[in-house]
């Protein structure tokens, strides 16, 4: 007999189970076994290559911390607070999500490139313009990250018992201590969740930064950019490099917090 | 001690409710799910906002809308119980006790000795280093009721504190809770829709229905003469009320019976369901007194005894024996005679 909670083989469903599988197993295996490994080295610190992954480190962790900073109280907002409108705030907010990045960053330029919406007014307010430059890429990694934080971290304060702040008031807890002690270790987890969603998308960025940004080696090239240039002009050992470098960045974040959310579950 | 005088108003409910609780005593407030026991609670923690009225504490105002003055809760020298405890699920059970301390000011080593020391005094040090979701209901009631006491509070709000535990812990808890709540110097007040904690527990109790009291006193006098259907039910007895004329007994909803005591003018009548006799046919060879004929309505078996409700002018429950219901063929429906002697018909003042 079967244990409770586990079904009985069913070969159709294991047949189909193990093609979704290999589907995603053999393209990585593939990036493995196609892999330069004798040059691997000396193409992964070639400077366009280190440049390219330096700047897709930090674009991707300010967007992170533009996510904590900004994004925490929106979703504050959206999941305590009533106000007129918003479903349309939310709606808006969480557009990115679906929308093509290339859309997004169209739609970046058109409000803040240098004939922009607010682009104009700011670049003869003091001669700057984001376009092109790198916070511009961080912009844009924003624009498609953010909303990953944002909705996360919605559920996460939503799904929430907020009387246990009241029962940590009537304990004389102030509205610091409630949130520090109470608030923030009940929704670290979806907090977790959000900055590691937000991260990897940044990291991931391609249609967005490249619409609103370009593609500059050193100024706005991230790896994604890069990756996709070596690869049309046949640098496929470049390509497959710094692919293999953000694979096992992204498996290492993921198995990480995976361990961490274990934990405190 | 505690002088309250509770207004506000919150979507259907209209409160006002005037209650003092002097130190060491415990006061139940006892009414049915709506009325507004919750709503008390909540205001006097100052979880909720009052409309008007005033809270003194001790001779110290926490609230009074009318001149503006107004506590936080964070700030009130209360403890306060949940239902559901609400302790924090991400804390062991020393930690929970140990919040409030903290958040008072106390040092970690003091807080975390104060805890273990009230955890112990209420027999479960064993789980201070348990997270809530591993404990019993019993053992989490406990931590709770730790938690609300251990900064020494001067008013201790417990909101049905022994609901959520089943039947074969509630009478070890309930002990527990009494012994717990006659050391305290505290006022206790206690919301329960359960007779037996309010009458074990309680030295007053006050009754809330619609958000008002409409009975207060001793648990003796208030089940001794309910003033109230609610709490007529809840002691089991028959409410009948009525107008006197000497031993006559005009009820309001019709009906008229035969008193063993003289009175005037409006009364309430309490009736014993024991007291109550049922019969297929018309009982004869007795007076025609308080004899009147209705349709079966509910049976419900009580411990070894049987009540049956009489559908007529006036509608009453009668206890019967198990034997009985089969001589009388209550399955069958249809109609029974109920009948009560004079003596049995308690009337009293409303």
């Amino acid at each position: 007999m079967a244990r409770s909670g586990q079904q009985a083989f069913n070969p159709l469903i294991a047949g189909l189970a193990a093609i979704a599988a290999l589907f995603f197993i053999l393209p990585l295996t593939g990036l493995v076994i196609r892999a330069p490994w004798s040059s691997m080295t000396k193409v992964i610190t070639s400077s366009t290559s280190l440049d390219a992954l330096w700047l897709t480190l930090i674009a991707s962790l300010a967007t992170t911390a533009l996510a904590l900073v900004f994004g925490f109280p929106l979703a504050w907002l959206l999941a305590r607070v009533q106000f007129r409108g918003k479903a349309l705030v939310r709606g808006l907010t969480t557009l990115p999500m679906v929308l093509p990045p290339v859309v997004g960053g169209i739609a970046l330029l058109l409000a803040y490139g240098r004939r922009g919406l607010v682009g104009e007014p700011l670049y003869s307010a003091v001669g700057f313009s984001l376009p092109f430059t790198t916070p511009g890429v961080i912009v844009a990694e924003s624009f498609v990250a953010m909303p990953f934080f944002v909705i996360t971290l919605e559920s996460g304060l939503r799904s929430m018992n907020t009387r246990l702040e009241e029962a940590a008031r009537s304990l004389g807890a102030s509205r610091l201590t409630v949130f520090r002690r109470v608030t923030l270790p009940l929704i670290a987890p979806s907090l977790l969740a959000g900055t590691v969603l937000a991260w990897s998308r940044a990291v991931g960025e391609f249609g967005a930064t490249i619409t609103f940004a370009g593609n500059l080696p050193g100024v706005t090239q991230t790896a994604p950019l890069a990756i996709y240039i070596s690869q049309s002009s046949g640098k496929i050992d470049e390509a497959i490099a710094l692919s293999l470098v953000l694979v096992v960045v992204s498996l290492a974040v993921m198995i990480g917090t995976r361990n961490r959310s274990r934990r405190s579950a | 001690m505690l002088d309250a005088d509770i207004r506000l108003r919150l979507d259907r409910l209209n409160l006002d409710a005037v209650l003092s609780v002097q130190p060491g005593e415990v006061v139940a407030l006892l009414g049915p799910n709506g009325a507004g026991k919750s709503t008390i609670l909540r205001a006097l923690s100052g979880l909720l906002r009052l409309d008007g009225g005033k809270v003194e504490l001790n001779g110290t105002v926490l609230e009074e809308p009318a001149k503006h003055i107004r506590v936080v809760a964070e700030k009130r020298p209360i403890g306060l119980m949940f239902q559901d405890y609400l302790l924090f699920p991400h804390l062991s059970a020393v930690e929970n006790v140990a919040f409030g301390l903290r958040a008072r000011g106390v040092n970690k080593r003091e807080a975390r000795e104060r805890a273990a020391a009230a955890l112990e005094r209420l027999g479960v040090a064993k789980v201070a280093e348990a997270r809530p979701g591993s404990m019993s209901g019993g053992q989490q009631q406990r931590v709770a009721m730790a938690r609300a006491m251990v900064t020494e509070p001067k008013l201790l709000l417990l909101d049905e504190p022994l609901a959520a535990l089943d039947v074969s812990t509630k009478t070890d808890v309930r002990r527990q809770l009494r012994a717990t709540l006659r050391e305290s110097h505290a006022a206790n007040v206690m919301v329960t829709h359960d007779l037996l904690d309010a009458v074990a527990l309680a030295d007053r109790m006050f009754v809330i229905e619609d958000g008002g009291i409409a009975q207060s006193g001793t648990p003796a006098e208030v089940t001794a003469r309910p003033k109230s259907r609610y709490v007529a039910d809840l002691v089991g007895v028959n409410l009948l009320r009525g107008t006197a004329r000497g031993t006559a007994l005009e009820l309001d909803g019709g009906g008229r019976l035969v008193t063993g005591q003289e009175m005037s003018g409006q009364v309430l009548a309490l009736i014993a369901p024991h007291d109550v006799s049922v019969s297929r046919d018309r009982p004869d060879g007795e007076s025609s007194a308080n004899v009147w004929p209705g349709q079966i309505g509910a049976v419900d078996l009580m411990g070894d005894r049987v009540r049956v409700r009489v559908d007529g002018t006036p509608s009453i429950t009668a206890e019967v024996t198990p034997a009985a219901v089969d001589a009388l063929n209550l399955d069958a429906g249809g109609q029974l005679w109920a009948s009560t002697p004079p003596s049995a018909i308690r009337p009293y003042p409303p």
